[in-house]
Order: structure tokens, then C-alpha cells, then sequence
């Protein structure tokens, strides 16, 4: 059970990013949760034991297509509803 | 961005290469391989360029390297696999595997660390699709800030 813990606990934090990103109104921060849900599902797939899966996730979910977004981001509006 | 993102940048940046090549190297022992190794090294690529204006990044990475680098990988991919003709065998044969050349040696037996010069032309298929993943990744981000300079934002 002790072992269940960690595993517990990052499905937990899945849930609360995926809600904080459908919330946040400042799509930066926006773009940070979807981030940090991606980190968090890298850290999943290294507990079900897909190393392989998760160097994948972490690399191009965390990283590359939140620089993405943070560029799409400069191109046009911070907040949603804004076109500048 | 800031002067502390752009610090920061400059000092993480050798780093990430260094872990991305090392994940290429190791694709056939460990975890990994070309394209994982080359999705981190194109993250490292992706945060140098989110951290410098276009103008200035222009400079140091190269469209037409980054494209070149995605070429040679193809190339190199296909034509290792090619090359297995030349010694009468069929398409992607693995004609390096204990040869004694490069990576020729046999895959020592029972539980052992792990010999890197192993695998016959797997660790070659590695560095090629690394090399094809590094440019193509880094040529999509820089493709899209570029973009965004024409429109003048």
C-alpha cells in the first residue's frame, strides 16, 4: 500500500492540472499547466515502467510544444478573448 | 526575454546537448535511442531560441544546416540499410553484428554491465535518426519564429 503513494499522488496532481488548464483565463499560465501535465504524465509512464515512453513525453511534451505555445503566444493575445 | 532566462539558457544549453547524445550513443544498452535522444537535444535547441529574439539566433543555428543535418540522416538510414546488398544479404541486414569491426562485438553472456561496442549497425541506424530528428525538430521552432518576424510582431 506504502508503495501506492506516489503513484496516488501523481494521478492526483494529473487531475488538478488538466482543471487548472481549462480554467486559467492567462494562457501563459495556461500553457504552464498543460507543462506541468506533461511532466507529470512522463513521471507516470516511468512508474508503469516505459522508460522509452516517458524520455518521449518528457522531451516533446514538456518541452518542445510549450515553446511552441509560448511562441504562438508572443505572435498574438495573453488573455483569451484578446486579439492584439 | 530577461537577462536571467537568457543566462540561464546559455549555461543549460551544453548540458542538454551532452544528455542528448549521450541518450543517442546509448540507444542500443539503454533506455532510449535516436529519436528520444534527439526530441531532448531539440528541446535544448527550442529553449535557446524561445529565450533569444530571432534575429540573434538566426546567427548561430542555420536553416540550411539544420535542413543539410536532416538529409544525411535520411540518407545515412537508407543507405546503411542499402549497403547490405553489396554483401548478398537481404534489406536491413545487420551485417556489422559480430563482424569484430566497428560495434562488431559479440554481446557478452550472462549479466554484465553492458558493452556500448556491440550491436552491428544498430548504434549507426541510432545516430542517424538522431541526427534526422535534432534538425527536423529545431527546423519546425525556428520555422515558427520566423513566421512571426514577417509579421512583424
Amino acid at each position: 500500500m506504502i508503495e501506492q503513494i506516489p503513484h496516488i499522488l501523481v494521478l492526483l496532481g494529473l487531475i488538478a492540472s488538466a482543471i487548472l488548464t481549462y480554467y486559467f483565463k492567462d494562457l501563459l499560465a495556461a500553457t504552464l499547466a498543460a507543462g506541468l501535465f506533461s511532466f507529470l504524465i512522463s513521471l507516470e509512464f516511468y512508474i508503469l515502467q516505459a522508460p522509452d515512453v516517458a524520455i518521449s513525453q518528457a522531451a516533446i511534451g514538456a518541452g518542445l510544444t510549450t515553446a511552441i505555445f509560448i511562441i504562438a503566444i508572443g505572435a498574438t493575445g495573453r488573455f483569451e478573448g484578446e486579439s492584439s | 526575454m530577461s537577462r536571467i532566462v537568457r543566462t540561464a539558457a546559455d549555461i543549460i544549453y551544453p548540458f542538454i546537448l551532452i544528455f542528448g547524445l549521450y541518450v543517442v550513443a546509448h540507444g542500443h544498452l539503454t533506455p532510449g535511442g535516436g529519436f528520444q535522444g534527439g526530441a531532448v537535444i531539440a528541446t535544448g535547441g527550442a529553449l535557446v531560441i524561445v529565450a533569444y529574439s530571432y534575429a540573434e539566433v538566426r546567427e548561430w543555428l542555420s536553416k540550411n544546416v539544420l535542413m543539410g543535418q536532416e538529409v544525411i540522416g535520411l540518407v545515412g538510414f537508407i543507405g546503411v540499410a542499402l549497403i547490405a546488398f553489396a554483401f548478398g544479404q537481404v534489406f536491413f541486414f545487420n551485417y556489422l553484428n559480430a563482424s569484430g569491426s566497428l560495434f562488431g562485438i559479440p554481446v557478452p553472456y550472462g549479466i554484465n554491465a553492458g558493452e556500448l561496442n556491440t550491436g552491428g549497425f544498430v548504434p549507426l541506424m541510432n545516430f542517424s535518426v538522431g541526427c534526422e530528428v535534432w534538425g527536423g525538430l529545431t527546423l519546425v521552432i525556428l520555422y515558427m519564429l520566423s513566421g512571426l518576424e514577417k509579421e512583424g510582431c
